[in-house]
């Protein structure tokens, strides 16, 4: 089955079956490194990917989901050269250690931020409630998130 | 080689990160991200669905038809490999570079262990086409139990990493026995596993007779050796390739499933072939720690010294692979004792074999020693910071040689004023906020400092860039950043004009990212490299004009300056030596290794809360201050010590994988069950490090960090715990059902 969506602001076509989760037709039919896999089961956070605005998990979720829908991943928000704020500030704060989680957590807090520009620390714990890191960076990344909405502020 | 000074402008430094660019915007290619290489085929790895026995009856006919599907290999036609050999290898190094076969007979050994290997054009054919396979298993009676096998335990020839099994100082026996005070108990810490976020995955490609493998591994020459005397290649024939990990925490020592079969599936179909572990198959293909039942019995007199020590270990291990995690060796150094007796002892069981996960040894060893420690402290009526001032040793209390640097005294004092210790109260259960109950409690932290043998090269070219490289690996410690600012100081040259090059077999050997000593050895090496490129400068400069003097060099600013004149690096290379002037350096165990007992050391401290009522179990903060040597630079040092802090929160309080004791499977094998600390588990973390440079252990004056923060620190929850409550948890991990009962 052929399935149409938007990707990182480009018209996509993918061909597998409709059930094919979403995160591997991003990583080896898009080519794709940002979405990880960590589990499969919608328990670790590092595959999610913003669809139409709301964050989600692309392990758990069918090619035919997102039919017409907007998809957005790590790569679509920024490059090395010019970084999104959230970068900057995962950057800044130095919150990527293995850097494995990295992209799935910069993913939710884009989520967030783009509903919320000034989230609590609760609202960043909690929009940050699915994600593992095993390195246990988590202080880092909550700064970070903090960092990159007052930068976003101003 | 050159006597000169180094710099100290960067070392030390908290410099960023220097791959954090690439991390941040998904550039970095992890295990199985080298998507540059075509004609890639999947494989998909079936698991046993017993745990002992033999496969009478595998067919696979359905599967080979199914679409998409190129090669089906069980037992039946898996290319030839070496037997997997004796339980315990003949030497120590052995065990990392041992071959290990895989489908190479119709035993099982533990559930999951692959029986099949399907290889299709994508991974979701691969994975359908597994569930076509038809298996009749002849099931035997298994032993998983490792409380019902407690009496069959026996004594292994050595622990891991080469210790003594048991060591004795005096008559344990007799000055316990005859002790003022006593303390006898006992704690059991259970099956953990390493989980880090990054699955394992192996790309194997095949040139002619030549493989290249793209995989996560921490000790590159490891999986050089282990896949050469798996597929009986010669080493020159293997190229290891793994710039990124994605955590290792001690599962990407050694080959596992995936990069075997990988390697051997490649060769058969001709295509490269990519083959990932699910997180579900790394509960029983990619190590875990073993339980253990720890019996730790002291004996004091009434001043508080300690006359009787003992540690006995009881650990699950498997039967055709033992591995005897070196659980009690710490408590041969920790503190001082009259008498002392460490035992390790083996039960063997049908599962997969126990692996080094972050700090083996201490991690469970400080978690049942640490609390025992607080439980004899509060017998005595001591502070439990006292208790253990009163029995700091001077000396290595077994070895009798002296400590290289040993600050755990001014760690524990230096924490207790930062944390507010005095106004801990010794009474249990005497403070309270709302309705938690409130605790403190410490506990002290050691880890060995280890360095192995490793070399490096740097090559400094005629535009004034520096390249290292060495087959060193960065699994998130930080170590491209921490070699970048090595080099930076010893040769005078900006970060900016620096590249470090790891994670590939054909860079110089190293020791790999392991046992906290990567950081040491790797840096050693670096710093060793670029004192001979030095001197290798200085000559060609010298041979242009013999008028300059070697003592005069001086390396700094991008310079080298003689008597006032300097020119840049890159344009002295350029003017002498256009195709680049190369060097190489290492650095091995030296006698200072074996003189001095070398460990770094920290003290911890948590506040903790219970709800009075439900049991709810809240850690409000925690403090550990570390004495490790020179730090080499304080963000990835502080990330580490936190990131161990954090797995001893998960040790404490949740991390937990439950072996089925009738079918030998691990309950628990996904990321829901298997409890690690989430971001609301994670309180505010804080770390000191104190002023210190242990000339003894290495030029760089640094220690081992990456372990150091999980040592101890599970038992500095417990005591808190016990502090705040009164009730002492002796079962790991400390869940509510457990104080429940003792709240009441
Ligand atoms: S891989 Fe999707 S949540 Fe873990
Ligand atoms: S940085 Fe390694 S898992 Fe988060």
């Amino acid at each position: 089955m052929e399935t149409a969506f938007r990707l990182n602001g480009a018209e996509v076509t993918a061909e597998a079956d409709d059930d094919t989760p979403l995160l591997y037709i991003l990583r080896n039919d898009m080519g794709l490194n940002s979405p990880k896999y960590g589990c499969g089961l919608a328990q670790c956070g590092s595959c999610r990917v913003i669809v139409d605005g709301d964050v989600a998990p692309s392990c758990s979720i069918t090619l035919a989901s997102v039919a017409g829908k907007t998809i957005e991943t790590l790569e679509g928000i920024g490059t090395p050269g010019r970084l999104h704020p959230l970068q900057e500030a995962f950057l800044a704060e130095q919150a990527a250690q293995c850097g494995y989680c990295t992209a799935g957590m910069i993913m939710a807090a884009k989520a967030l931020l783009d509903r919320n520009r000034d989230p609590s620390d609760n609202e960043i714990r909690e929009a940050l409630e699915r994600n593992l890191c095993r390195c246990g960076t988590y202080h880092r990344i909550i700064r970070a998130v903090r960092r990159a909405a007052r930068e976003m502020a101003r | 080689m050159s006597e000169n000074p180094t710099n100290a402008t960067y070392v030390g430094r908290p410099l960023d990160r220097v791959d954090g660019r690439l991390k941040v915007t998904g550039g970095a290619t992890y295990a199985h991200e080298h998507v540059e290489i075509p004609n890639t085929v999947h494989g998909y790895i079936l698991g046993a669905a017993i745990a002992k026995g033999r496969i009478a009856r595998i067919d696979t006919a359905e599967a080979e038809n199914a679409p998409g599907v190129l090669h089906v290999m069980t037992h039946r036609n898996a290319p030839a490999q070496p037997d997997f050999g004796p339980p315990v290898t003949p030497t120590v190094p052995e065990v990392f570079t041992r071959a290990r076969p895989m489908l190479s007979d119709d035993r099982v050994r533990f559930y999951d262990e692959p029986v099949a290997l399907i290889v299709a054009e994508t991974f979701e054919a691969a994975r359908a086409a597994a569930s076509l396979i038809q298996i009749r298993y002849e099931t035997e009676p298994g032993r998983y139990d490792m409380e019902a096998h407690l009496a069959e335990a026996y004594a292994p020839p050595r622990t891991n990493a080469g210790f003594e099994t048991d060591s004795a100082i005096g008559d344990f026996e007799g000055a316990f026995a005859a002790a003022e005070v006593k303390l006898d108990v006992s704690y059991t810490t259970p099956y953990q596993h390493h989980n880090p976020m990054e699955p394992h995955a192996t790309t194997a490609v095949w040139s002619g007779d030549n493989l290249t493998i793209y995989t996560g591994a921490q000790t590159i020459a490891n999986f050089r050796a282990g896949i050469a005397n798996t597929l009986q290649l010669p080493l020159e024939r293997v190229r290891i390739v793994s710039p990124f990990i994605g955590g290792g925490f001690g599962a990407k020592l050694i080959v596992h499933a995936d990069t075997v079969l990988a390697a051997l599936a490649a060769r058969v179909v001709g295509r490269p072939v990519k083959i990932a572990l699910t997180r579900q198959q790394m509960f029983a293909n990619a190590g875990h720690r073993a339980k253990m039942k720890h019996d730790v019995r002291l004996g004091a007199d009434r001043s508080g010294r300690l006359v009787a020590t003992s540690h006995d270990v009881f650990s699950a291990t498997s039967g055709f692979e033992e591995f005897c995690e070196q659980t009690a060796v710490f408590v041969r150094a920790l503190y001082a004792s009259e008498t002392r007796r460490t035992r390790h002892r083996l039960i063997g069981l049908d599962t997969n074999r126990g692996e080094w996960m972050r700090s083996p040894g201490e991690a469970p060893g400080m978690l049942a020693f640490e609390c025992a420690i607080d439980e004899m402290a509060e017998q005595l009526g001591l502070d439990p910071i006292e208790f253990r001032i009163r029995n700091e040793p001077t000396r290595d209390p077994e070895r009798d040689v002296p400590f290289s640097t040993r600050n755990l005294v001014a760690c524990m004092q230096e924490g207790a004023m930062r944390f507010g210790w005095e106004k801990r109260s010794s009474q249990p259960r005497a403070m309270r906020d709302g309705r938690f109950l409130v605790g403190y409690g410490m506990a002290a932290a050691m880890r060995p400092n280890y360095i192995g043998t490793t070399r490096a090269r740097v090559r400094l070219s005629g535009n004034g860039q520096l390249t290292v490289q060495a087959d060193m690996t960065d699994i998130g410690t930080g170590t491209y950043t921490i070699l970048t600012q090595i080099a930076a100081d010893a040769t005078g040259l900006p970060p900016s004009a620096i590249t470090v090059e790891l994670g590939d077999s054909n860079f110089p050997r190293t020791a790999g990212s392991g046992g906290s000593w990567g950081a040491a050895s790797s840096g050693s090496a670096v710093h060793n490299a670029c004192l001979v490129l030095r001197d290798r400068i200085v000559a060609e400069a010298r041979r242009a004009d013999p008028s300059l003097k070697a003592e005069d060099a001086i390396f700094a600013n991008g310079e080298i300056r003689w008597a006032g004149r300097g020119e840049p690096l890159g344009q002295l290379v350029g003017r002498l030596a256009p195709s680049g002037i190369e060097a190489e350096g290492q650095v091995e165990r030296g006698d200072d290794y074996r003189n001095f007992s070398q460990h770094s050391y920290g003290a911890h401290f948590v506040e903790a809360g219970v709800d009075m009522d439900t049991g709810e179990i809240r850690i409000r903060r925690m403090l550990s201050t570390i004495g490790a040597g020179r730090i080499l630079n304080q963000k990835t040092a502080r990330s580490q010590v936190i990131g161990g802090m954090v797995w001893g929160i998960g040790a404490a309080l949740m991390e937990e994988s439950v072996l089925d004791p009738r079918y030998g499977h691990f309950v628990n094998h996904d990321l829901a069950e298997y409890h690690v600390p989430v971001n609301a588990d994670v309180p505010s973390l804080d770390v000191v490090f104190l002023e210190e440079h242990d000339d003894k252990a290495n030029v760089l004056g640094s220690k081992g960090i990456g372990e150091l923060g999980v040592c101890g620190t599970g038992a500095a929850v417990a005591n808190a715990i016990y502090n705040a409550t009164g009730v002492r948890v002796r079962e790991f991990p400390i869940t509510l059902d457990k104080l429940l009962a003792g709240l009441a």
